[in-house]
């Protein structure tokens, strides 16, 4: 790993207790296994072999909310939908991230009608927002990144 | 029009007084409602239309009498035929027999009619809304139930529309 | 949060019809399974009765994925709706295009130049390659063979390499439009597709090394969601679905569209009725698949993609700068689009998992009065509970591969 050679023979590391915790959740982001349409597909692709999202900690994608840390809204969100994504949403546990893939989650896409929810973000809290329709699997590998940026800026909050 | 299909439009003519039309190659059967259970019948048992393909409805509102068109699409698997029949459907509180007892894929679609068009089905076992949630209220697909459209936010009506959106929080 | 969206309580009243009596008295279980869940390939929702391990009952409940793309295409012109059809089927998005291009041709009785429709048929078959590839990674994945989904999802990235060559797009191609084509295909279309016609008969023996004689995996699938010939077509099945049962029902043969007939290719059929007979069927249309793009390949003939009416088809570009009339039939196509006869058909291509129809009715305009999509997925998912009676409730999960549903399809 190359950690051994940087600590020579001290056998201690310095950092802060944001740095350290921030590490730890970044490299090891369960998302949760949430397909709902079209940008599902691509999720998948970006989880298999040729894309392999794992080379970020990413493997291991989880269909039960209370064991994921991140949710990928992949697609369109219906009405008869959105109280259900709600639902589960409720039911991951802090720390959580969203992120919307692709344009029908981010905004509602071409769908601007009665059945689906315009943006995922009317119903849970949105971290990242990945564009395309479908958004390629690179895009998706992007938005990732750019969530782990932004959870390495995390601040710890003092309890409320 | 196939030669095969000859026949069987002349014996609906005859039979159920129905009006037949074709139009790009497709034939298609005008029929009122009361007669649809038994040209439907006739159609399966006699002339082999095993498969329904599908059942819709057209909504020709403001006209009201009538308003809908329901589409049936059967074919023929041995014979390789396709039909269709329409039934008209006047506005105020429209009924349709089922067929759910002829054929059973009619289950569904007949609850589609109810949920997207509002079209009540007589005898069906199990009229629940399909697609919309159960609380919805309206029946989308009407020509007078609106799109639903949204004003989609640009940076100058932003905060406009952002004021009347909701947020999820955590 | 203070929320308008909340999920509508159910009582054992309303559904009291759907499960046995048994259920009600206690005697059995009743078990939600999904929408979300791993194995329903999307947001399919169950309600099943158990009896212990066994399904009494199992009752779908659609509508979770539903989109509202019949009445949102209604308030489009004719070119903008295509649009939306990509988004039905997702895995069969070229196939989506095609049925509604023969509809709206079908309409104003346009005609399609030779090359257009090969190619058409090339894209169209190579998505169904793409298409069994995602059931075979999903279905097997369901059954717990991991490594078919890495090998089928490598595989399907070659198929995506060309729909993105032709159209820009890796899965919303909206490359085949009324009249033709978007614009011809590049140069290095012809190698890109013979890579693939030389690499795939390899890359499916190798599925099938993995799973056709795995002894694990023919315990999984075989007399597992049995249904009759007789009963699919009463429960309105097509594809695959139903040619597994027996009958050799399949409209490039029957009635074959866009030169489908100029192809030798097989139906293939399994007499069985099961999980398995499925799985065989559709392994043997990926090659009949294959067969087909090599003979059209071949004779791929030259000349226009799109037809020469410019009132359906927009002039080139080249043309706009030195003739009016372009200029103005250009104008008219991208503000109001084209009007439609009046009139009503009904057009159906056979799409990976059926016969995928499209009823347009039109009023003139230049906008469909009515467009309804007679989607496979819907009446072979209808058909579903037929095939789980009295089976254990691991194999639900196999028998939701079996039949390639798609919930985009489903739900529309």
């Amino acid at each position: 790993m190359g950690v051994e050679q940087k600590l020579g023979e001290m056998g201690a590391v310095t950092t802060t207790l944001e740095q350290a915790m921030n590490w730890g959740r970044t490299r090891a982001m369960w998302p949760m296994l949430f397909g709902l349409a079209c940008c599902a597909i691509e999720m998948m692709a970006a989880q298999s072999a040729h894309y392999d999202m794992s080379r970020f900690g990413m493997e291991l994608m989880r269909p039960s909310p209370r064991q994921a840390d991140l949710m990928i809204v992949a697609g369109r969100v219906s009405r008869k939908m959105a109280p259900v994504l709600r639902h589960l949403f409720d039911q991951m546990a802090e720390p959580k991230w969203v992120i919307a893939m692709g344009d029908c989650a981010s905004c509602g896409g071409v769908f601007n009608n009665y059945a689906v929810v315009q943006g995922v973000d009317e119903i849970v809290p949105v971290d990242i927002y990945v564009s395309g329709c479908p958004p390629r699997p690179e895009a998706l590998i992007g938005g990732v990144m750019a969530l782990y940026e932004k959870v390495e800026a995390e601040k710890i909050k003092a309890a409320a | 029009m196939d030669k095969q299909l000859q026949p069987i439009v002349k014996k609906l003519k005859k039979e159920f007084g129905a009006e037949v039309t074709e139009f790009r190659g497709d034939v298609q059967v005008l029929l009122a409602s009361e007669k649809l259970i038994a040209a439907s019948l006739k159609l399966r048992d006699e002339f082999d239309f095993a498969l329904l393909s599908t059942i819709t409805a057209v909504d020709y509102w403001p006209e009201e009498s009538p308003r809908f068109h329901i589409v049936y699409v059967f074919n023929s698997l041995s014979k390789n035929l396709q039909l269709m029949l329409r039934v008209p459907v006047a506005g105020e509180n429209p009924t349709i027999p089922t067929l759910t007892k002829v054929y059973k894929n009619a289950n569904w679609r007949e609850r589609e009619l109810w949920d997207m068009f509002g079209i009540k089905v007589d005898g069906h076992p199990d009229l629940r809304r399909l697609l919309m949630p159960d609380d919805w209220n309206g029946h989308p697909l009407r020509k007078d139930y609106p799109l639903g459209y949204e004003e989609p936010q640009f940076t100058f009506n932003y905060e406009e529309i952002d004021l009347s959106k909701p947020h999820g929080e955590v | 949060m203070t929320t308008p969206y909340t999920i509508p309580e159910v009582t054992l009243d309303e559904i009291k019809h759907l499960v046995s009596q048994r259920a009600i008295d206690g005697e059995t279980v009743l078990l939600n399974m999904g929408p979300q869940h791993p194995s329903t390939h999307g947001v399919l929702r169950l309600l099943l009765e158990l009896d212990g391990e066994t399904v009494v009952t199992c009752v779908p409940d659609i509508g979770y994925l539903h989109t509202g793309i019949e009445k949102n295409m209604e308030s489009k012109t004719y070119i903008k709706a295509e649009v939306m059809t990509d988004r039905l089927d997702y895995l069969n998005t070229v196939g989506n295009n095609f049925a509604y291009c023969l509809a709206v041709e079908k309409m104003i009785e346009l005609d399609v130049p030779p090359r257009a429709q090969a190619i058409r048929v090339i894209l169209a078959e190579l998505q169904r390659i793409a298409s069994h590839l995602i059931w075979l990674a999903t279905s097997a994945l369901d059954v717990a063979a991991m490594s078919v989904f890495l090998y089928a999802f490598r595989e399907r990235e070659i198929i995506l390499d060309v729909l993105e060559l032709v159209s820009g797009q890796r899965m919303m191609t909206t490359y085949i439009r009324p009249g033709g084509l978007w614009r011809d295909v590049p140069v290095e279309f012809d190698a890109a597709v013979r890579n693939i016609l030389d690499t795939f008969p390899k890359r499916i023996d190798e599925y099938e090394d993995l799973l056709t004689k795995n002894p694990l995996f023919l315990d999984r699938t075989m007399g597992i969601g049995k249904i009759s010939a007789e009963e699919a077509i009463q429960w309105g099945a097509t594809g695959s679905t139903l040619r597994g049962s027996g009958p050799d029902w399949d409209l490039r043969k029957k009635r074959p569209y866009s030169g489908y007939e100029q192809y030798d290719f097989e139906v293939p059929t399994a007499t069985e009725g099961d999980v398995y007979a499925r799985y065989l069927v559709r392994i043997r249309e990926m090659r009949e698949a294959l067969k087909i793009i090599e003979q059209a390949l071949n004779k791929l003939p030259l000349g226009p993609v799109s037809t020469n009416d410019h009132k359906y088809v927009p002039p080139p570009r080249s043309e706009l700068g030195v003739s009016m009339e372009s200029l103005i039939h250009h104008f008219k196509l991208w503000t109001e689009g084209f009007n439609v006869p009046k009139g009503s058909v009904y057009a159906a291509v056979e799409s990976p998992r059926g016969e995928l129809g499209v009823f347009l009715e039109s009023d003139g305009g230049p906008k469909p009065f009515r467009i309804h999509w007679r989607t496979p997925s819907y009446n072979n998912l209808e058909a579903m509970p037929v095939m789980t009676e009295g089976l254990l409730i691991a194999d639900l999960v196999a028998i939701i591969g079996s039949i390639d549903i798609v919930l985009g399809d489903v739900d529309r």
